[in-house]
């Protein structure tokens, strides 16, 4: 029986500095199998694929447990060579080509067909020339194999994205020992008929018997190629599929988790609000790779308004366009005013605050004491803790008031540091984070943006980080609009949860909602959304 | 105990230790080279005053995350184009030096708003292009020293009548103005310049000052995080090119302080190298191209001019040769070089 298999993945468990991120997950696949891989992002999709293709990261990190027996044998790659060497290939998300080279040297790079000439007599074989036409006649034959139009004479950074990908599969297919083929969102970037040949693409290798993982966020492409579909979510195998046994509703609802939700949301008593203090109408924000194509929604006095989605799909541009962050254009309104765009200081001063994604980055001043981080903001647009001398002339920095807001903040909040002089980047990730919203609520908002307010923090700061957004809400009834990319979290804390998907808000849900429709939103099923709700 | 020497030596720094025991040496070996120490020490004090203000002038970049501002030349060029204009206007004493300084002030202004302008485009390169502009700005400046139109005998060639001198003196005008200001006498071989001390003080105290304000305060945070500054409302391009006037402003007025003390204006291709030396300065004073502290100027001008006054009397007395010049450069542009790749350290 065991023979049959191809590839044997058994126990695989694997931590990055404690925290748990595949457990003893077993994966079998026959040749010419196609296997369907989903989950939530980090669910650990990606690092099940990076071990299993040997990455660096995997090993610099302490590598993993388990066994990995392929094509009879029992392998460990140490490199992604040793991987390739024995037969498996990999697409990856971002392309891996070089822009400047064309489709046939991509296709063939380090795998060049060579001839003998003179110098190789006197120097060996790195003088041999590059026999070009034989190369693009291999070249043509592994794009034949697609059966796609493509130009192997063409620059890859000339290319449109779709070819780009093709490029990339007819590389690995040129291998003629693939056995086990990667596809790590193959069809993310490309358009409907893109995916479509990519489909066939994939359908085609597993008549020849190639072996196919094929990780994707759509549904329906899993349903349509898969022969087995594995859902992962938090690093153990959920539940494995056939497609003709399941739908894409059954699916979701494995990925996202059912019952913890039911339970967690229970305890949220529902509450009702009428004054709209936020309006944003048509909104569109050029953040890369967060891409905002058109948003409008409602925010209303005193709520917690969650925005969730998949990664990439365009959550977190919402928030960084409203603060002035990236370019973005549309309407914002204030209490009925409108807000000036592409402003951080109107924004500010229209009473918004936010605590970004991005908190190293953009977030914090690492290298400057925990005090100025918190009073920084408010000190500049409110001119707060500042002394005013030789009649407002001089606006001279009072150290001793921004002290002690800190000391405030450093014990409201549990904040462990040494004392408030300390630099923020001896601090841990969650104590940073708490600097964080202590630096939006010195600013006393009222309506405060959230990004991922938990993201790389222990399960423990979680819960404080997120009680502190709960009660800053309901003593101060401040507004808070929380974007995050753990739908959990926004089901345990928020009172309305809009679901993003490419660009575009795909609806807005109670927290109460079944998980399996808060699925079906990130995966763009809009409508499936309605039967499913006319049905609850 | 081994980790407290440790961390004494990680406060005070390496490079700093050696180079200070470095220059304990050449004076305790200074009186058996036939060289007196306490002449060594009054000229240590008299070159700390002329070139400290032109240290502290390089603190707003730095602040602000413009890096080290190799272009100083420019401000440069604005205290001497101040200084001929106020021996042009026959103004001596008090009066000359302050006009001078505030004509200067005014033109530093303006090349400073001019360069601010330049390193907002270029971000992330300024100093490989300000190098570039301090160079071009001096070459610029000959021709013009040529054809402005400046009359007085003092300041043009005694032949042709045309055109500026390539050193024009001080003396008569505004020379020791400040040196020679509550001058205090300790035996006949030191004299404290009092009033060329007292003056940077006075603007170390500005300076100071400035980065306890808002926008003094501000422009540390563009210089830390300019992500964090934006999100915050503050337009980092706006406080970027304020530093840059500030440190253009500052070197102006040390150049005019420099002149004063050492009796003559330098034109034509004096300020070509004047970066250097006060670069390699405040980084001996432990400043780094992104964080300064004002005692690092004061360390910084100490530690760097003592070596230029010991070595060439000590060193050249000792081996009999002249080396002098060459310890210097080794250290000035080594001490870059040093500052810089530990720099990219911090970047990877």
């Amino acid at each position: 029986m065991s023979e049959t298999y191809l590839l044997r993945m058994e126990n695989i468990s694997k931590d990055f500095y404690g925290n748990k991120v595949l457990e003893n997950v077993n994966l079998n696949v026959k040749p010419g199998e196609i296997v369907g891989l989903v989950g939530e992002n980090g669910a650990g999709k990606s690092t099940l694929m990076n071990i299993l293709f040997g990455s660096e990261t995997i090993h610099e990190t302490g590598g993993f447990s388990g066994k990995i027996i392929f094509d009879g044998q029992e392998r460990m790659f140490t490199s992604s060579f040793d991987a390739l060497e024995a037969g498996i290939g990999m697409v990856h998300q971002e392309f891996v080509l070089i822009p400047g080279f064309t489709a046939t040297e991509n296709i063939m790079l380090n795998r060049e067909i060579t001839r003998k000439n003179l110098l190789t007599e006197v120097f060996g074989e790195r003088m041999n020339t590059l026999d070009w036409p034989k190369m693009r006649s291999r070249a043509l034959q592994a794009i034949e194999t697609l059966e796609v139009n493509l130009n192997p004479d063409m620059l890859v950074k000339d290319m449109p994205v779709g070819h780009r990908q093709f490029t990339e599969i007819a590389r690995e297919i040129d291998r003629e020992t693939t056995k086990l083929l990667i596809l790590d969102e193959p069809t993310a970037v490309l358009t409907e008929t893109e995916a479509k040949v990519v489909l066939n693409i994939i359908k085609k290798l597993s008549q020849k018997g190639i072996a196919i993982l094929f990780i994707t966020h759509r549904l329906q492409e899993i349903l349509d190629v898969c022969d087995t579909i594995v859902v992962l979510r938090d690093g153990k195998i959920q539940k494995i599929l056939k497609p003709m046994e399941t739908n894409a509703q059954e699916i979701a609802q494995y990925m996202v988790g059912r019952e913890l939700s039911e339970q967690k949301s229970s305890v949220w008593e529902e509450r009702e609000f009428h004054e709209v203090i936020l309006q944003v109408n048509d909104l569109w924000v050029d953040m890369p790779g967060e891409r905002v194509n058109g948003v409008s929604f409602e925010v209303y006095k005193g709520e917690i308004f969650g925005i969730g989605g998949l990664t990439g799909q365009g959550k977190l541009g919402i928030a960084n366009g409203v603060m002035g962050l990236y370019p973005s254009e549309g309407q914002v309104t204030i209490r009925g005013q409108a807000l000036k765009l592409n402003s951080p200081k109107d924004a500010l001063n229209a009473g918004l605050a936010f605590v970004s994604e991005d908190r190293r980055g953009i977030g914090l001043l690492l290298d400057q004491p925990l005090s100025w981080n918190i009073a920084f903001t408010t000190m500049q647009v409110k001119e707060q803790f500042i002394k005013k001398l030789l009649g407002g002339l001089i606006k001279w920095r009072d150290d001793e008031a921004i002290a002690k807001l800190a000391r405030d903040y450093i014990k409201k909040l549990s904040i462990k540091c040494v004392d408030e002089n300390q630099l923020v980047c001896e601090l841990s990730g969650g104590n940073q984070q708490k600097v964080c919203l202590a630096k939006a609520f010195a600013m006393n908002p009222e309506i405060l943006f959230v990004s991922e307010p938990t993201r790389g923090i222990d399960v423990g700061a979680k819960k404080l980080v997120l009680d502190t957004l709960r009660q800053y809400n309901e003593e101060y009834g401040v507004t808070i609009v929380m974007t995050s990319s753990e739908l959990e979290e926004l089901r345990s804390i928020c009172d309305r949860i809009a679901i993003v998907n490419e660009g575009r808000i795909a609806g807005i849900l109670p927290p109460t909602a079944p998980a399996a429709d808060f699925g079906l939103l990130m995966l763009g099923k809009t409508d499936v959304k309605e039967g499913v709700e006319s049905a609850s | 105990m081994l980790a407290k020497i440790q961390r004494i030596l990680g406060t005070i720094g390496l490079p700093r230790l050696l180079i200070a025991l470095f220059l304990l040496s050449l004076f305790v070996i200074a009186p058996f080279v036939n060289v007196r120490v306490d002449t060594s020490i009054n000229d240590l004090i008299i070159r700390f005053g002329m070139n400290a203000v032109l240290v502290l002038s390089l603190v707003p970049m730095i602040k602000s995350g413009c890096g080290l501002n190799f272009g100083l030349q420019l401000g440069v060029i604005a205290g001497l184009l101040g200084s001929v204009i106020s021996l042009e206007l026959k103004l001596r004493g008090f009066v000359g030096f302050f006009t001078a300084i505030s004509i200067s002030i005014v033109l530093a202004v303006i090349l400073g708003w001019l360069y601010g302008q330049l390193l907002n485009r270029i971000k992330g390169d300024e100093m490989v292009v300000a190098t570039y502009v301090g160079f071009s700005a001096v070459s610029f400046m000959c021709i013009m020293w040529l054809i402005l139109p400046f009359k007085s005998p003092d300041m043009i060639w005694a032949y042709g009548g045309q055109g500026l001198r390539t050193t024009i003196s001080t003396e008569g005008y505004w020379y020791h103005i400040l040196d020679d200001f509550l001058r205090i006498n300790l035996g006949s071989h030191i004299a404290v310049p009092t009033g060329t001390i007292l003056f940077f003080a006075l603007l170390a105290l500005i300076m100071w000052a400035f980065f306890r304000t808002k926008a003094g305060t501000a422009m540390e945070a563009v210089g830390s995080n300019p992500d964090y500054a934006r999100s915050c409302g503050i337009n980092v391009n706006r406080v970027r090119t304020q530093s840059v006037i500030l440190s253009t402003v500052f070197a102006a007025i040390g150049i005019i302080v420099y002149e004063q003390s050492f009796g003559f204006i330098q034109l034509y291709n004096a300020p070509l190298m004047m970066s250097f030396p006060a670069i390699a300065a405040i980084l001996l004073g432990g400043a780094s191209v992104t964080k300064v502290k004002m005692w690092h100027v004061v360390v910084g001008t100490i530690l760097f001019q003592g070596i230029l006054t010991m070595t060439p009397s000590v060193i050249n007395n000792l081996i009999e040769s002249d080396m002098s010049e060459t310890i210097r450069i080794i250290i000035s542009n080594g001490m870059i070089i040093y500052a810089l790749t530990r720099k990219m350290k911090v970047r990877t």
